[in-house]
C-alpha cells in the first residue's frame, strides 16, 4: 500500500465523533423516545399469540408440539345440534381452558404452525409485561382480545410461489 | 496433552522457569485474580482464573460452564422441528446461522435438499446474521478498551440488520425460520430493496469503525503484537473462523466444502492476515463483514423464483443414520453430529461450537501478558458465552 | 479583598467565599455532567440521552443524586472502615483546595497567593492520596490494582504538568494567578495589542502538554486505567456505593472544571478581556463590573476546555498502563523540558 499523507487516526476519530454530534443535532437521533413514540413492529413480528376460539377444537396438537409445554388446554366433548335438519346431533370438542404461560414461552411459533384449524395467530403486540411473573399466564379470553391486533399476512417478494 | 509443538514446549518451559523464579528467588506469592464469572469484560459468565505477578499473568485458565443449558441432552427429548428453537439460542447474536448446520444435517439424513430459492434465502439470512454478530463485535471491541462510542454505533447499525431479520422471519434474535426441506415462509414484499439499502449503511459503518477504531494509534498500540497465535498453535488448539484465518491459515468452510447453500454463486474473498495478533483477528473480522455485505448484495440479485419448501411429510421422521455437517459460522466452525434412530427426535446430537475451541487457547495466549492485555486478547478471540457453554 | 461600592464586613466576606467556593466547584461540575456527560456523549452516539427528568432531561443529575443518597452506604467486611469512608472526602477536599487559587475577576478571588499556581500543583496531588487510600482500604483486588495504577499514573503526569506550567511562569514572570492573567491581557505582539497575548499562542506546546496531563490527572479516557471499567470493574471505586460514590463522581467532574479554570487562567487569559479594548493599563483601572463579567468569561472558557477533555474521552480507547508511563517519561517530559528551556532562552534573549 503506498504511503500517502493522511490525517493521524486520533484526529480522524475526533472528527467522526464530532460529525455524529452534528448529525444528531441537525437530523435528530436514531433512537425513539419509547413511551412517547413507538416504532411499529414488522407485520411478521412474533409479539404475542392470539387465539381465535371458535376455530379451536381442543385437539392438543399445539400443546404437544410446544418445546417447553407452556400451553394448557382442557376441553370436553359435547353434543351440538345437527347441521342438517333431521340429522344426528354432532359430537364436538368444547374448549374449556386455553392458557399460554408467556413466562415459559420461547416465541418459536411452532404451535401457530402446527394448528390445523387456523385457531392460533401471531400478533405483533408486545406491550403486555406484568410486574408478577405468575400474571403472564394468559387465558383464552385475553388471548382472544389479541385477535383484533392480528394483521393481514404481508405480500410476498417477487418470485414467490403461493402455497 | 501429548503432542506439543516446539513453540508450546518453549512457552511451557518459560512458564515453568517463571514459576521457579517467582517462587524460589523472590519468595513472593502471585496474586490470584478471578476475572469473572461476573466481570464486565467477559460479557457473560466466563470465569478466567489468573495468577498475577504484579500486573503480569503467570498462569491463566478459563473456567466455563456457568451458563450450561444442556442443549445436547435437551435435543434428545425434542422433535426435529423443536430442536431449531433450541439451537438458535447457542450463539445468540448470529442465531440463524446456528439453525443451518443442524437442518442441513437432518436433510442429509433424509436425503432431501431445499429448493434453490430456499438455498439462496438461507445464505442471505446466514450472512445477515454474520453481519449482525460481527458488527456488534466491532463495537464491543471499543468498549473493551474504554472507547464507548463505537458500541453505540454498532448497536445503531446492527438494528437495521435485526429489523431485516425480524421482518422476514418474525424473530429478531431467535428467528426459528429454517425448516427441514426449506424455509418457513417466503420473503415479504420489498424486503430485497430494503436489504440493499441496509447493506450500504453497514458498509458505512465498517468505514466508520475502521477510522474511529482501527486507524486509531492507541488502538493499534494496544492490539499490534499482542496475543500472537502462530498458525501451528492455532491449528493444534482447533481454532476456527477468523481467529484461524488471522494466523495466516486460509481455511473457510463456506468455500472449502460443498453444501446445498449459495455461497458459490457469489464472488467473494477469504481474508487472511499473516500476523496472528489481536489486531489481525479484529481486522479479519472487519473485512469479513464487508465480504458478507458483498455476498448478500450479489445474492439479492440472484434469488430464483420457485417454491421455498420441498415436499416433506407433515410429521417428520428422520431415517436411521448419522450425519455430520459443519458450516462457517460468525464465530468459527460450527457443526452438528446428528444420530437418528428413525424417531421423531434425534437420538443424540453432538454440537461442535466454535467458541469452546477458541477459548481453549486462553491459557496459552495469556501467559506473560499484562492485565489490560487479557481483556484485549479475550475481546479479539471473540466468544459468545452461549456458544462456549451450550 | 472584595471591594464593592458598599463595604462588606469580614464575616460577610467569609460567607461569600464559602458560598463562592461551593458555587465555583459544584456549578461547573453539574454543568459538565449535564452538558457533556449526558448530552454531548449521547449526541456523539446518535441518541438523545436523558429526557424524562425535567425539561430536556435537565434535572437528571438531581434525580441521580437523589438515587445515590437513598442507597445504602456499604463497606466490605474486610475493609479498613474508617479510612475507607474517609477516602472520597479527601478526593473532594483536594478539589476545594484547588479552586481557592483561581481568580474570577480583578477582586473576585478567594485568596491571592504570590505563589498561587505552586499551591495549586501541590494540592492537586492530594487527590492521589485519596485514590490510593480508597484502592487499598477497599480490600478488593481490582480496587487495589486500580489504586496502584492511579498512583503511578498521577505521579507520572504531575511532572509534565509542572514543567508545562513552568513555561507560563517564566513568561509571565510570576507565580501569582492574577499577575499571570494580567500579563496575558496587557501583552502585545509586534505592537498589536488588540488581542492581548494569551499564552496559548506562545506556549502552545505547553498548553498541549498541560491538557494531556490534565486528562491523565482526571483519569479520563484515554488515560482511565485506574477506573478501566472493562478490566478492573471500576478500579478504586469498585466497592463504593451510595453517597460516597456520589462524592467520587462529583469530585471527578468538579476537578475537571477546576483544572479547566486553571488552564484558562494559565493559557487563555483567565477572566480578562484584552485591556486595550477599554484603555485600561493595569489591574487597578479595571472597573468593578468585571467582577461580574469575569466569572462568566471564565465559565465560557472552562466549558470550551472541558468540551475538549470530554470530546477526547468519548472518542479514544485507553492506553495500557506501561504505554502510559512510556508516553509520560519518554515523550511528554522531554518535550516539556525542551519547551521550558526554549522559553527560558527566549525570555533571556528578549
Amino acid at each position: 500500500m503506498p504511503d500517502k499523507p493522511k490525517l493521524p487516526g486520533l484526529f480522524k476519530g475526533l472528527g467522526i465523533t464530532l460529525g455524529i454530534l452534528k448529525d444528531t443535532v441537525v437530523d435528530g437521533a436514531n433512537t425513539v423516545q419509547y413511551p412517547h413514540e413507538k416504532e411499529a413492529p414488522p407485520i411478521r413480528a412474533r409479539g404475542v399469540i392470539a387465539l381465535h376460539e371458535d376455530n379451536c377444537t381442543a385437539c392438543m396438537l399445539c400443546a404437544r408440539s410446544c418445546p417447553d409445554w407452556c400451553i394448557y388446554i382442557e376441553g370436553h366433548k359435547q353434543l351440538a345440534p345437527a347441521r342438517r335438519a333431521g340429522g344426528k346431533p354432532r359430537q364436538v370438542n368444547h374448549l374449556d381452558r386455553f392458557d399460554i404461560d408467556y413466562a415459559l414461552c420461547m416465541y418459536c411459533g411452532i404451535c401457530v404452525e402446527v394448528c390445523p384449524f387456523d385457531a392460533l395467530f401471531w400478533s405483533p403486540e408486545y406491550e403486555y409485561s406484568e410486574p408478577k411473573i405468575a400474571d403472564l399466564l394468559h387465558d383464552k379470553e385475553k388471548l382472544g382480545e389479541w385477535m383484533e391486533t392480528v394483521p393481514e399476512a404481508p405480500a410476498l417478494e417477487a418470485g414467490a410461489q403461493k402455497k | 496433552m501429548t503432542v506439543l509443538s516446539d513453540r508450546q514446549q518453549l512457552s511451557y518451559i518459560a512458564s515453568q522457569a517463571a514459576d521457579a523464579r517467582l517462587n524460589v528467588e523472590l519468595e513472593t506469592e502471585g496474586m490470584t485474580l478471578n476475572i469473572g464469572p461476573q466481570h464486565p469484560a467477559t460479557h457473560g459468565t466466563l470465569r478466567i482464573i489468573c495468577r498475577l505477578d504484579g500486573e503480569q499473568v503467570v498462569w491463566a485458565e478459563p473456567s466455563a460452564g456457568y451458563m450450561h443449558r444442556g442443549y445436547e441432552k435437551l435435543t434428545e427429548v425434542r422433535t426435529f422441528p423443536q430442536v431449531t428453537t433450541l439451537v438458535n439460542r447457542i450463539d445468540w447474536l448470529g442465531s440463524f446461522a446456528n439453525e443451518v448446520p443442524f437442518i442441513l444435517a437432518a436433510e442429509k439424513l433424509m436425503e432431501i435438499e431445499a429448493p434453490p430459492r430456499a438455498q439462496v434465502i438461507r445464505t442471505i439470512l446466514f450472512e445477515l446474521s454474520r453481519i449482525a454478530n460481527v458488527s456488534l463485535f466491532l463495537g464491543d471491541l471499543g468498549v473493551q478498551m474504554g472507547a464507548i462510542t463505537p458500541v453505540f454505533l454498532a448497536f445503531r447499525d446492527r438494528e437495521y440488520v435485526l429489523n431485516l431479520i425480524e421482518s422476514a422471519t418474525g424473530g429478531r434474535f431467535h428467528p426459528n425460520f429454517d425448516r427441514i426441506g426449506g424455509l418457513k415462509d417466503d420473503l415479504p414484499a420489498g424486503w430485497i430493496d430494503e436489504t440493499r439499502q441496509v447493506m450500504v449503511k453497514l458498509r458505512e459503518f465498517c468505514d466508520i469503525i475502521e477510522d474511529l477504531l482501527f486507524g486509531n494509534e492507541i488502538f493499534q498500540s494496544r492490539m499490534r503484537g499482542i496475543g500472537i497465535i502462530p498458525a501451528d498453535v492455532a491449528k493444534d488448539y482447533g481454532l476456527s473462523g477468523a481467529n484461524l484465518r488471522a494466523s495466516g491459515v486460509d481455511f473457510d468452510l463456506r468455500r472449502d466444502q460443498q453444501l446445498p447453500m449459495a455461497w458459490d454463486k457469489a464472488d467473494w474473498k477469504v481474508w487472511t492476515h499473516p500476523d496472528g495478533d489481536s489486531f489481525a483477528r479484529c481486522w479479519v473480522r472487519l473485512q469479513e463483514t464487508r465480504e458478507s455485505c458483498k455476498i448478500v448484495e450479489q445474492l439479492l440479485d440472484q434469488v430464483p423464483a420457485g417454491p421455498i419448501m420441498t415436499k416433506v411429510p407433515r410429521i417428520i421422521k428422520v431415517p436411521e443414520g448419522e450425519a455430520w455437517v459443519s458450516t462457517e459460522n460468525p464465530l468459527g466452525e460450527m457443526g452438528y453430529y446428528v444420530v437418528s434412530k428413525g424417531d421423531l427426535g434425534p437420538f443424540r446430537v453432538k454440537i461442535r461450537s466454535a467458541s469452546f475451541n477458541n477459548i481453549s487457547i486462553v491459557p496459552w495466549a495469556l501467559k506473560g501478558v499484562y492485565v489490560p492485555d487479557i481483556i484485549t486478547i479475550l475481546a479479539s478471540l471473540y466468544f459468545i458465552l452461549g456458544d462456549i457453554d451450550r | 479583598m472584595i471591594q464593592f461600592a458598599i463595604e462588606i464586613p469580614y464575616w460577610g466576606q467569609s460567607l461569600l467565599r464559602v458560598l463562592g467556593g461551593l458555587v465555583a466547584v459544584l456549578l461547573p461540575a453539574g454543568t459538565i455532567v449535564y452538558l457533556f456527560l449526558f448530552k454531548m456523549m449521547s449526541f456523539m452516539q446518535s441518541r438523545l440521552g436523558p429526557m424524562e427528568a425535567g425539561p430536556y432531561g435537565s434535572l437528571q443529575l438531581v434525580a441521580e443524586v437523589g438515587k445515590w443518597m437513598q442507597k445504602e452506604d456499604l463497606a466490605p467486611d474486610a475493609a479498613d472502615h474508617r479510612i475507607f469512608k474517609m477516602a472520597p472526602l479527601i478526593v473532594l477536599l483536594s478539589t476545594f483546595l484547588l479552586v481557592v487559587i483561581v481568580p474570577f475577576g480583578p477582586d473576585a478571588y478567594f485568596t491571592n497567593f504570590s505563589v498561587g499556581i505552586f499551591l495549586g500543583l501541590a494540592v492537586a496531588s492530594v487527590s492521589v492520596l485519596g485514590i490510593l487510600i480508597a484502592g487499598w482500604a477497599s480490600a478488593n483486588k481490582y480496587a487495589l490494582l486500580g489504586g496502584l495504577r492511579a498512583a503511578g499514573q498521577l505521579i507520572a503526569y504531575e511532572l509534565p504538568m509542572v514543567l508545562a506550567v513552568l513555561g507560563v511562569v517564566i513568561q509571565a514572570g510570576s507565580m501569582n494567578m492574577q499577575e499571570i492573567t494580567v500579563a496575558q491581557n496587557t501583552g502585545s505582539w509586534f505592537g498589536l495589542d488588540w488581542f492581548g497575548s494569551p499564552f496559548i499562542v506562545t506556549q502552545f506546546v505547553g498548553f498541549v502538554i498541560f491538557m494531556i496531563a490534565v486528562q491523565a490527572e482526571l483519569t479520563q479516557a484515554p488515560f482511565d486505567m485506574p477506573i478501566a471499567e472493562s478490566e478492573l470493574v471500576s478500579g478504586y471505586m469498585t466497592e463504593y456505593s451510595g453517597f460516597r460514590f456520589l462524592i467520587f463522581f462529583i469530585a471527578e467532574f468538579a476537578t475537571a472544571g477546576v483544572f479547566a479554570f486553571i488552564a484558562s487562567v494559565l493559557f487563555l487569559g483567565g477572566w480578562g478581556i484584552p485591556f486595550s479594548w477599554f484603555g485600561w493599563d493595569n489591574i487597578d483601572q479595571v472597573p468593578d463590573w468585571m467582577n461580574l463579567v469575569g466569572p462568566l468569561i471564565m465559565f465560557t472558557k472552562m466549558l470550551v476546555l472541558t468540551f475538549i477533555i470530554m470530546w477526547v474521552r468519548f472518542s479514544f480507547p485507553r492506553f495500557r498502563e506501561d504505554q502510559l508511563q512510556t508516553f509520560a517519561w519518554k515523550v511528554l517530559i522531554p518535550l516539556a523540558l525542551l519547551n521550558t528551556a526554549i522559553t527560558a532562552i527566549l525570555k533571556v534573549a528578549f
